[in-house]
């Protein structure tokens, strides 16, 4: 599904004395299969701007469209089943919705919801198991026994089972130990693949957005600063500084590397293995000449 | 969330009513609330109105920032008046509203008790606009003390009571993150048959306990791995101390009881 904003603002608790602009006239386009990082500092509108896809917040102003649905400030909101079936979110510390006895209801509460019929909901909650890499010998457990890592993946299970087409994660990996985090962002690339979604990752960490984003946006103060691709976005220094935000560490690396010898090593999209045969072959090449 | 209403919160300030000691406060307030009941006559009346307009008018907050804030008791007050007003058949019929009578008696109870209502609103919304939980909390402990005398935990009372309200706005904002997580996995809140609106609380109940317990015990963990062990031999970093300005309010308030035994009818 397309998303799209059009001069989309928020402002919380609108006519009181307590009046908060959370985001101003945003505009931006969101391709349908694409893999896009909102980056930004806390209090910049990530969580605002993402409670609007489907249509927890309507905006104060604008537009927002996702897919044939159509969020304006007038507009009294209707159908909302349906576009919530369709848009999965994964808020921060989703293990905190967990509530059912056992892991298995937990998954199978967002598609009874939605009106899925039994016999197809006891398969996608087997699948939805699956895609999160827990055994299926859980399923009878009670969610509240597991460890903290297994009780997000059993929420996050519980909304992949819905099968939106577009998958929200705002800062999934948030309190999870390295390989932890790892595990969780190859899992959500896989599952954005397989299931041609469209992924909208809200986070902290610039190594992720660098690494598994195909399109970067960068909020400040509750608008949009900066877009592109990682690889557009990243190398701009000083703009990133402005706003408080660091260059992923294999960009700052290759920025070293640029000012204490003279070479012409860029930035493209390598791995870290990627970088270290090339300079490798840069060296070298010295010697060579 | 609604912050129209303003009953139970704080609002900063200087002036001499936020100085006061919340003990002073607390017992004029407690008196008041009592003597309001002993009112029955026309001056009466007017010594208490014009008392607690003077307590409104002394702490500086903005007068229509305080009635705009008792708007949802407005409601109740109307309320209680339009109830005495068809209820109350006394006194000389004063005029008619299609054939329904209204008496003269009728108008007056209902101005009566609606004015006794709104003071007793007013006056105690002034404790909470002016005093802060933690010191509400601190004044109830100092007033309970002579109960610790037949072995009431007053140090635990208190101490629960300001843990309490610290933690309310925490488990608002836990509650209203919770309930859009569910939204989203299409529990509707809304609208729906009573019985479903029901069973759509329980994925919001459930976690929100589970994470209130689990505070609670990191809580208790933490304050034991500080060494906290209950109120013997514990110091205060706010002390209270009756000042001169607090006598002076016992003082003016005597006066105000002397006035309304003279008055009332």
């Amino acid at each position: 599904m397309d998303i799209s904003f059009k001069n989309v603002s928020y402002t919380y608790q609108l006519n009181t004395p307590f009046e908060h602009k959370a985001i101003e006239d945003m505009s931006f386009n969101i391709p349908s299969g694409s893999f896009v990082a909102i980056v930004g500092h806390t209090g910049s509108g990530k969580s605002t701007l993402i409670q609007h896809l489907n249509g927890l917040l309507q905006p104060t102003a604008g537009e927002v469209a996702i897919g044939s649905y159509r969020l304006t400030a007038e507009k009294k909101l209707k159908d909302l089943k349906e576009l919530r079936s369709k848009v999965g979110i994964v808020f921060q510390y989703p293990e905190h919705q967990l509530f059912e006895e056992t892991v298995a209801k937990d998954i199978a509460f967002g598609p009874l919801n939605f009106g899925v019929e039994q016999q197809e909901i006891e398969k996608r909650t087997a699948e939805a198991l699956k895609a999160v890499q827990l055994p299926e010998g859980m399923l009878e457990r009670s969610p509240f026994e597991l460890s903290g890592g297994q009780m997000r993946r059993v929420a996050i299970a519980g909304v992949l089972a819905v099968q939106p087409e577009v998958l929200i994660l705002d800062e999934p990996t948030a309190g999870l130990d390295p390989r932890g985090q790892k595990d969780m962002m190859e899992m959500f690339k896989r599952l954005h693949k397989q299931e041609g979604l469209t992924t909208i990752l809200v986070t902290h960490s610039m190594e992720d957005a660098l690494v598994y984003a195909d399109h970067v946006m960068i909020m400040d103060h509750g608008r949009k600063y900066m877009e592109g691709s990682p690889q557009e976005v990243f190398v701009k220094k000083e703009e990133l500084k402005r706003v408080d935000l660091d260059v992923p560490e294999i960009i700052q690396f290759i920025f070293k590397v640029r000012e204490m010898f003279p070479t012409d090593l860029n930035y493209h999209g390598q791995t870290i293995p990627e970088l270290a045969e090339e300079l490798g072959r840069i060296t070298r090449g010295d010697i060579h000449e | 969330m609604n912050n129209a209403f303003i009953i139970g919160q704080y609002v900063p300030g200087e002036s001499i009513v936020h100085r006061l000691d919340p003990r002073t406060k607390m017992v004029v307030i407690f008196l008041f609330v009592i003597i309001v009941f002993f009112a029955n006559s026309f001056w009466s009346y007017a010594l208490l109105a014009v008392f607690s307009l003077a307590c409104a008018l002394f702490t500086r907050i903005k007068f229509s920032y305080i009635i705009k804030g008792l708007t949802p008791v407005w409601f109740l007050i109307i309320f209680t008046f339009l109830l005495h007003l068809i209820v109350t058949k006394e006194g000389d019929i004063l005029f008619r509203i299609f054939t329904y009578p209204v008496y003269a008696g009728g108008v007056m109870q209902g101005a009566a008790i609606s004015l006794r209502f709104f003071l007793l609103i007013m006056v105690t919304s002034l404790l909470t606009l002016t005093t802060t939980p933690i010191e509400i909390t601190d004044a109830i402990e100092s007033l309970l003390q002579p109960l610790k005398k037949i072995r009431f935990p007053v140090h635990e009372l208190a101490l629960m009571m300001s843990i309490s309200l610290r933690f309310i706005p925490t488990l608002l904002q836990e509650t209203e993150k919770i309930s859009k997580a569910q939204a989203s996995r299409g529990v509707d809140f809304k609208t729906g048959r009573v019985k479903e609106r029901i069973q759509a609380v329980v994925p919001l109940l459930v976690p929100l306990f589970v994470s209130a317990f689990k505070r609670a015990e990191e809580l208790a963990m933490a304050m034991e791995a500080r060494g906290y062990q209950g109120g013997e031999g514990r110091t205060k970093l706010r002390e209270l101390k009756i000042q001169q300005r607090d006598i002076l309010v016992f003082g003016v308030f005597a006066l105000l009881i002397v006035g309304l035994l003279f008055t009332r009818a």
